[in-house]
Parts: structure tokens; C-alpha cells; sequence
């Protein structure tokens, strides 16, 4: 973004990379007429972790546990989405059952970090009894992801070409349980979200994105859906069983027969999210056929299989915050030659600048947390030479292709 | 309802609290001191909430049954297990497990299990408790 000529009566705040309104390291550089946002600035980069560096020196199965590890949220589909690329390299078919037992925990996930954003958003907007309220629920949502994978928050449940617990028909009745619990609470939480003086007060009409400029940013998630774009892997190029299952798009017209794009917006379109995945789960434990649950159960024995492929292959699947890309290179070594991951929310970045314009300061917290960001899955790169940190913008990039070329020639 | 939150705010006024007073019900002035009574049987600790089957806690290392056969190594995302090679054995440094149970997935001879025990924290990285040799 250019810096724009400065009159008097506008002044510049920055804000971050440490602040106690936002909960990770970014940037911003607002340009402020009185109360007004007249112009943004993001600046990120701040908790880069080298994670695929990391993952070139590991082989498959070791990195399936780094990869849980780029986000705490999303500790799910990141492993899955390095399966599903891995999958793909190496041709290996995944048992049906398995297929039905991976979108139970992804839409379990996504049950828990939608309820956690909601009781987020509650704490941006300064209604604390409401956020304790949320995640007293999410309680519930989490002992249910500890009772099927044995741990609440790193899941440790991916296997390259299945997953690696099985839901036995003894354990049915309690997720049930848990199930119906959520779906009792689901109302409360609806009554609280959309109809409650205070949230309408602070969310509607404040951060709009419209559908022109979140199909132009590439927006993605729950952020682009509540701008009425109708964008969603699962439904548009299904993975795992969502095929065979009935599930629509998500848009907040559904409700309230209108898109305006808003943060109210965002807030309908997550909390419907919740209501749909737990009627995934029940579908899921209704449809799931008997089988194995892994293609390959000798991890060894995948383990040389994978050592022989040669190829790349991508896997992307619909994280609670959004499209998931990852692109795995294997060349029949034991590392992968190269890993590549772009988590959904470095498309969510840029909206933020349509979003805050011409808000007011008090507005920033609720319309940056609505995009639900996390800033260290989106940290991929860094470039420090000779302990300085610097950027690669467009001129330089092609300053650089045009010398590339230029020494070819020679 | 214009604010539907009130309704729930006064019911939770006289209802248990959700949360599970650990370790104490009240914050001890000393943690240290308020541990070290608890070690010298003067102070009780609140229990913590109960853990499912299946729980991915410490390590347990059957150290008759192994064989050195080097897989849990070879899977290790966090190197935590070091190979002893003049007794064939291994041994876990649990300051850098991350409970993964891929080792006791692998190995052939389940000599590795998982327990149900979590409180691990430790000053010292070395110390006898975070070694399972």
C-alpha cells in the first residue's frame, strides 16, 4: 500500500506487534481522522517458526506431528491435509470407514473452534459472562475430543492412508451423549448471539465486506460465506465421505433472507456452522460400514513404500477458518524434497483492509478477531541477511527474475 | 428477548461453578511452599478431573520386553528417545515428548505403553521423574 500525503487533521496509531487487544503478533498502521479509519496498513511476519524447513529433515510420519503443531486450533486438518497430499503421491486408497471417521473429527474441530471464535468475539466486544458461557459448552465439545483421541487439544488421531482410532459401537452412546448436550446448548447460544441487544449494537453494519471484494481478495472460510459467496471444498470438490453426505452451504440469507457482509454476518454463519457439523457427525455415525480403519497398519512397511515414491501431490480440505492447501514433493528419499504449506488465513488478511475502513478505533478488536486470524499458521516465510529483516515487493521480486535471466544468458 | 444473557447470568448465580478448583480452592499465597506442604502430607491436594481410556499420558517403558530394534527411534517426530547401544535399550526424555504414542503404535513387541499420568511439570529438564529408562 502506498503511503497517502498527510493532511493535518489525520494522525497515524500503530498497533501491535505485541498488544493486549490482539492474542498474536501482527502489525497494523492506521491512519486516523478523529475517530474514523481512513487507511491500513498490516504488517505480519513476526512468529515465523520455520516450520517446513523443520519438516524437509523429518520423514512422513514424523511430520505429521509437526504439522499438528502450526496451529493449536486447526490441530487437525493441517496432519490431514499433509495425509491427503502424501495420499495422493503415493496412490494409496483409503478404507471407506476411515473416510466417515475423518470428517467426524474435522467436523468435531470445527465444533470446537467455531464455539471458541464465538466466546472470542463475545471477549472483543467486552461481553465477558458471555464468553465463559461459550466455552463452558466448548468444555463439553473438547472432553468428547479427548474421550475419541486420547488428548484434547494435539489429536495425534492422522495416519498416512486412514486414522488411527476407531470409534467402537460401545463408544456411540457417549458421543451421543455429548452430541445431544451441544444440540440442547446450540439454542441457548443462538438466542445469546442473534438476538441479544448488545451483540446487534456492535455487529451489525461494522466491518462489512462485500461479496465483489471478498471474490476480489480470494477470501475463504466463513469469512468469504458471510459475504454470500457460496465457497466451500467440501461441497465444491469433496474429500474424504463428504460425498455421500447431505449438507449444504452455509450463507447468513438462510437465516435472515439477506447478505450484508457484516460481522453479524460472521457470527450467523459460524454458529449455523456448529448446528450443520453436529448433524455431519450423526449422519456419519449413522452411514459409517464396518471395515479396517488404515489401508497400511505396518508403519515400517509404509514407511519403505513411501521411501520409493517419486512425485508431488496437494491436499486441501475445508478448515474451520477456511481452504487448507498443502503441497508435498517426495523424490524417493526419506525426507519430502519439499513441503509447502498455505493456511487459510493469509487470504483472510487482506479483507481486513476493506473491513476496517472507515470504522472507528473501538471497532478494531471485534472486526480484526471476525476473520477468526491466526497469525503463526501464516508464517512461512522470512528473509534475514546479515541479521536484517527485509521484504520482497513486486519490484524487487522482478529485479530479481530479470537478473536470473540476464545471468542464463551468459 | 433484547438481552438474552441476563436470564442465564442470574441462574448461574446459584449454581456449582463449572470449573474444577485444581490444585487448591483458593490460590496459595506460595505455590512452591503450598506443594512442599502437600509433599509433607500437611496440606490436600484437589483432585484432578478424571481422565478417559486411551489417555496419551507418561510413558511406560517395559524394559525386559524390548528388543533395540530402533523403530520407536526411527518414528520419534521429537528425537525424545535416545538408544543405548552397548545394553540395546532405549531411553525417553519426556522434557521433549510430545505424547504422540506413535512409538507404542510401532513397536513390535509392546514394550511401550501409555499411562494416565499428566502432571509432568519440572523445573529441571533432567530431573528423575521426565527420564523413563
Amino acid at each position: 500500500m502506498s503511503k497517502k500525503a498527510l493532511s493535518k487533521t489525520t494522525y497515524q496509531i500503530p498497533i501491535g506487534p505485541i498488544h493486549p487487544a490482539l492474542k498474536e503478533p501482527v502489525q497494523f498502521e492506521f491512519t486516523i481522522d478523529g475517530e474514523r479509519i481512513v487507511d491500513v496498513d498490516v504488517s505480519l511476519g513476526h512468529v515465523h517458526r520455520s516450520i517446513e524447513w523443520t519438516g524437509m529433515h523429518r520423514n512422513p510420519i514424523q511430520v505429521l506431528y509437526l504439522a499438528e503443531r502450526i496451529c493449536g486450533i486447526c490441530s487437525y486438518c493441517h496432519p490431514m491435509s499433509f495425509a491427503l497430499a502424501v495420499e495422493r503421491v503415493a496412490g494409496i486408497e483409503v478404507p471407506e470407514r476411515a473416510d466417515y471417521l475423518r470428517v467426524i473429527q474435522g467436523e468435531l474441530e470445527r465444533i470446537c473452534s467455531h464455539v471458541l471464535w464465538a466466546g472470542v468475539a463475545a471477549h472483543e466486544i467486552g461481553f465477558d459472562s458471555v464468553l465463559f458461557f461459550t466455552w463452558q459448552i466448548r468444555e463439553e465439545a473438547l472432553d468428547l475430543t479427548e474421550y475419541l483421541t486420547g488428548n484434547r487439544v494435539t489429536k495425534a488421531i492422522t495416519m498416512i492412508g486412514g486414522v488411527r482410532r476407531d470409534i467402537t459401537p460401545d463408544m456411540v452412546p457417549r458421543v451421543k451423549k455429548s452430541l445431544d448436550f451441544l444440540k440442547a446448548n446450540f439454542e441457548k447460544l443462538r438466542k445469546i448471539y442473534l438476538d441479544d441487544k448488545t451483540f446487534k449494537m456492535r455487529t451489525q453494519g461494522c466491518g462489512v465486506l462485500t461479496k465483489e471484494n471478498a471474490l476480489k481478495l480470494c477470501a475463504c472460510g466463513p469469512t468469504t460465506r458471510a459475504s454470500g459467496v457460496k465457497k466451500d471444498v467440501r461441497l465444491d470438490q469433496p474429500y474424504f465421505a463428504f460425498d455421500n453426505l447431505d449438507f449444504d452451504y452455509v450463507t447468513p440469507d438462510v437465516l435472515t433472507g439477506e447478505v450484508n457482509g457484516d460481522v453479524y454476518d460472521r457470527i450467523i454463519v459460524r454458529l449455523l456452522e456448529v448446528k450443520q457439523s453436529i448433524e455431519l457427525i450423526e449422519q456419519c455415525l449413522e452411514r459409517m460400514p464396518e471395515g479396517p480403519i488404515v489401508s497400511e497398519p505396518k508403519i515400517p512397511k509404509l514407511l519403505a513404500t513411501l521411501k520409493k515414491v517419486n512425485g508431488e501431490g496437494i491436499g486441501r480440505m475445508e478448515a474451520p477458518r477456511g481452504e487448507v492447501i498443502h503441497y508435498v514433493k517426495l523424490t524417493g528419499q526419506e525426507f519430502p524434497y519439499c513441503w509447502k504449506v498455505r493456511a487459510p488465513t493469509y487470504n483472510n488478511i487482506l479483507p481486513w483492509i476493506p473491513m476496517l475502513l472507515g470504522e472507528q478505533i473501538a471497532d478494531i478488536p471485534i472486526v480484526a478477531a471476525s476473520t477468526d486470524p491466526c497469525m503463526s499458521c501464516t508464517n512461512r516465510v522470512a528473509i534475514v541477511k546479515d541479521n536484517n529483516r527485509s521484504y520482497l515487493d513486486k519490484e524487487t521480486l522482478h529485479k530479481l527474475s530479470v537478473e536470473k535471466t540476464r545471468r542464463l544468458m551468459q | 428477548m433484547k438481552f438474552s444473557m441476563l436470564p442465564q447470568v442470574f441462574a448461574q448465580m446459584f449454581k456449582k461453578p463449572w470449573t474444577n478448583k485444581f490444585p487448591a480452592k483458593y490460590q496459595p499465597s506460595s505455590t512452591t511452599k503450598y506443594l512442599q506442604d502437600v509433599q509433607a502430607g500437611k496440606a490436600k491436594i484437589n483432585p484432578t478431573v478424571e481422565t478417559p481410556p486411551g489417555f496419551r499420558g507418561k510413558i511406560q517403558y517395559d524394559r525386559e520386553k524390548c528388543i533395540g530394534c530402533k523403530l520407536c527411534i526411527n518414528v520419534c517426530p521429537c528425537e525424545a528417545i535416545e538408544f543405548k547401544p552397548e545394553e540395546k535399550k532405549v531411553k525417553f526424555y519426556l522434557a521433549r515428548c510430545c505424547f504422540c504414542s506413535q512409538c507404542n503404535d510401532v513397536c513390535p513387541v509392546k514394550c511401550i505403553s501409555m499411562s494416565n499420568e499428566f502432571l509432568l511439570a519440572d523445573a529441571d529438564k533432567y530431573s528423575k521423574d521426565l527420564i523413563v529408562e
